[in-house]
């Protein structure tokens, strides 16, 4: 017999799932969508912040959320370091597809064996006093706070970012760039100097991100590889830098992956993002909400 | 063709070599440790027939040499096939992977077909750790056929490891001199050129991936003797996916000699790290040698000495 509680929790689970996803998906957004930097070392430093988190909380007890956005600057520093790095070496050559991706994927390794280096392979978690609690929406249908508090600062991070795109100068300039180099140095504005700026917040974002997962899950150092897929499919159904469309995508990945999880098996969630990603290459390669 | 023959007579050498100092009986580590360098040699080599040659970055080696190693395990678990047969069946089952890859690049291209390849290996991995007849996720021990042909076993593997690597690099090397390598590497550059020029893309492209993928099926056959017990996680750690990127850009992708002295340096370099100090310590210092490569010296040690030279 079909059971529609177990279907509604499903899709309770995914949109919620669908909300962090958007968060975990932002800064690959403005990097690779928005600048076309194919940066895959981001899931890495999703994990890097998920350990800052991990570390704070289990050493102060500071909730990891928190410490997710107070790291943010740290990040910011870090981000506009490996872009300078990566302009210096391969944009200014032209010579960006085949080493840069190399390059990035070197970063990610380095980043993954520092991390198994200094924790181990043991799976780390957080503690803090909304995990583990939940409400009940009636109807045999719960939410689970560690899931709800991402969603929500999932949909925040998704606002800010798009106000912060349309609304402010530097915003401007980042959309401007992705359009027209050529045109933004004309206009007195230097590309080189927007591109690291909206590269070191892609990498901010990964902070928050980090947080969030952990919260909601266990985390080792090795679960970056389980997101790469994930943040492509998202940002390429979205529509390649549409910030809109990413929160959009996210959720949609997210309710098809808790659906597959729940009447499939969970070892199939993985492959949901994968199809995800070849058929909107296939059939719609502008995305959802592609310019 | 006026080079086949010395080129010939140079591999059939190395093989001789190979099997010299299989008699000679020194430290048996060092048996040990040669094949793991000559299986690099192999996995760098074809790694590059794609990527150097051809320009499409697979972060998928895993899928493919773990696939080679896999259907080795199911042909031994079930007739116990002999060796030459787990190797011939190893590299056309990945070969046949390769072929559906090549398909890919018709809709993937750049960054999308290194992910999609990266996926790839990830879905296999979850595959085979299903799958109770390979040993699931627990692993599978594998029983060594009695009484190799000469010498034991691991000199053995270590004589037809030499042969492997003689061979991938000769295919590699004819690849590169003939139409077949100045036609991908004319995609590489500019694949909507090539295309108008009339060069067949498409065919390069299956060609070089199923080539590509049979090697690296050839050389993850032998492992499940090596090694003796199989695993997902080793046969589809990521090491392989990171030495097979880092090695030919290391060495040189623009050339057959350029993955083999990334693989003898590195892999070299990573049999004494693990002895010393530790194997992830050894994952790290490749992470930060690639890096700095990619960075530093994007032609590898092939560019240095053009550039020592031409001054």
């Amino acid at each position: 017999m079909f059971s529609w509680d177990l279907l509604a929790n499903a899709v309770v689970a995914g949109l919620l799932l669908g909300g962090f996803y958007a968060a975990v998906s932002l800064g690959i957004s403005l990097i690779f969508g928005l600048l076309d930097i194919a940066n895959i070392a981001q899931p890495a430093f999703v994990i890097l912040g998920a350990y800052g988190a991990y570390v704070m909380n289990s050493a102060y007890g500071l909730d990891p959320i928190l410490t997710g956005v107070l790291f943010t600057p740290l990040f910011y520093l870090v981000g506009a370091a490996v872009y300078r790095i990566y302009y210096a070496a391969f944009e200014r050559r032209g010579d960006e597809a085949l080493r840069g991706l190399v390059f990035f994927f070197g970063v990610l390794f380095i980043i993954e064996v520092s991390l198994s280096l200094k924790f181990g392979v043991d799976y780390r978690l957080v503690q803090a006093g909304y995990i583990g609690k939940s409400i009940d929406l009636g109807g045999g249908v719960g939410v689970a706070f560690r899931y709800l508090v991402p969603c929500v600062v999932g949909v925040m991070m998704t606002t800010a970012l798009y106000l912060f795109l349309g609304r402010t100068f530097y915003g401007r300039a980042i959309m401007a760039v992705s359009q027209d180099q050529g045109a933004l140095r004309l206009m007195g504005a230097d590309p080189v100097q927007i591109k690291t700026i909206a590269f070191g917040i892609g990498i901010a974002a990964a902070s928050v991100a980090g947080a969030l997962l952990i919260s909601i899950a266990p985390v080792i150092p090795s679960t970056d590889r389980d997101y790469i897929g994930r943040m492509f499919a998202i940002t390429v159904l979205g529509g390649m830098g549409s910030i809109g469309g990413t929160l959009v995508a996210a959720v949609i990945l997210g309710v098809v992956e808790s659906l597959m999880s729940t009447f499939f098996g969970p070892s199939w969630s993985l492959a949901v993002s994968f199809g995800i990603l070849l058929a909107a290459l296939a059939v719609r390669p502008a995305g959802l909400f592609g310019r | 063709m006026a080079r086949t023959l010395p080129t010939l007579l140079i591999g059939l050498l190395v093989v001789a070599a190979g099997i010299v100092l299989a008699q000679l009986r020194v430290n048996p580590y060092l048996y040990f440790a040669g094949y793991v360098i000559l299986q690099y040699v192999v996995i760098a080599t074809a790694w590059n027939i794609l990527g150097g040659y051809g320009g499409y970055v697979n972060f998928g080696t895993p899928a493919f040499f773990a696939l080679g190693a896999y259907t080795a395990v199911v042909l031994i678990q079930w007739i116990r096939a002999p060796l030459p047969v787990l190797l011939l069946a190893g590299g056309l089952v990945s070969a046949l992977l390769g072929l559906g890859i090549g398909y890919l690049t018709l809709r993937l291209r750049g960054v999308f077909f290194s992910i999609a390849t990266l996926a790839l290996s990830i879905v296999l991995q979850t595959m085979i750790m299903n799958w109770d007849y390979v040993g699931g996720s627990r692993g599978l021990s594998v029983l060594r056929p009695s009484g190799p042909p000469f010498g034991n076993y691991v000199v053995f593997l270590f004589t037809v490891m030499v042969a492997l690597a003689v061979g991938a690099v000769t295919v590699a090397r004819f690849i590169e001199r003939s139409w077949i390598g100045r036609g991908l590497s004319a995609l590489r550059d500019n694949e909507e050129a090539a295309e108008c020029m009339g060069v067949p893309t498409l065919r390069l492209k299956l060609f070089a991936t199923t080539v590509s993928g049979f090697l690296l099926g050839v050389a993850g056959a032998p492992f499940p003797y090596y090694v003796t017990f199989v695993e997902p996680n080793s046969a589809f750690a990521i090491d392989y996916a990171v030495n097979a990127l880092a090695m030919p850009m290391i060495g040189g992708t623009t050339s057959w000699i350029g993955p083999v002295i990334g693989a003898v340096l590195l892999g070299s370099a990573q049999q004494l790290a693990t002895v010393t100090i530790s194997s992830e310590m050894n994952l790290f210092i490749v992470g930060v040698v690639l890096v700095a490569f990619v960075v530093l010296a994007p032609e590898g040690i092939l560019g240095l000495v053009r550039r020592l030279r031409g001054r």
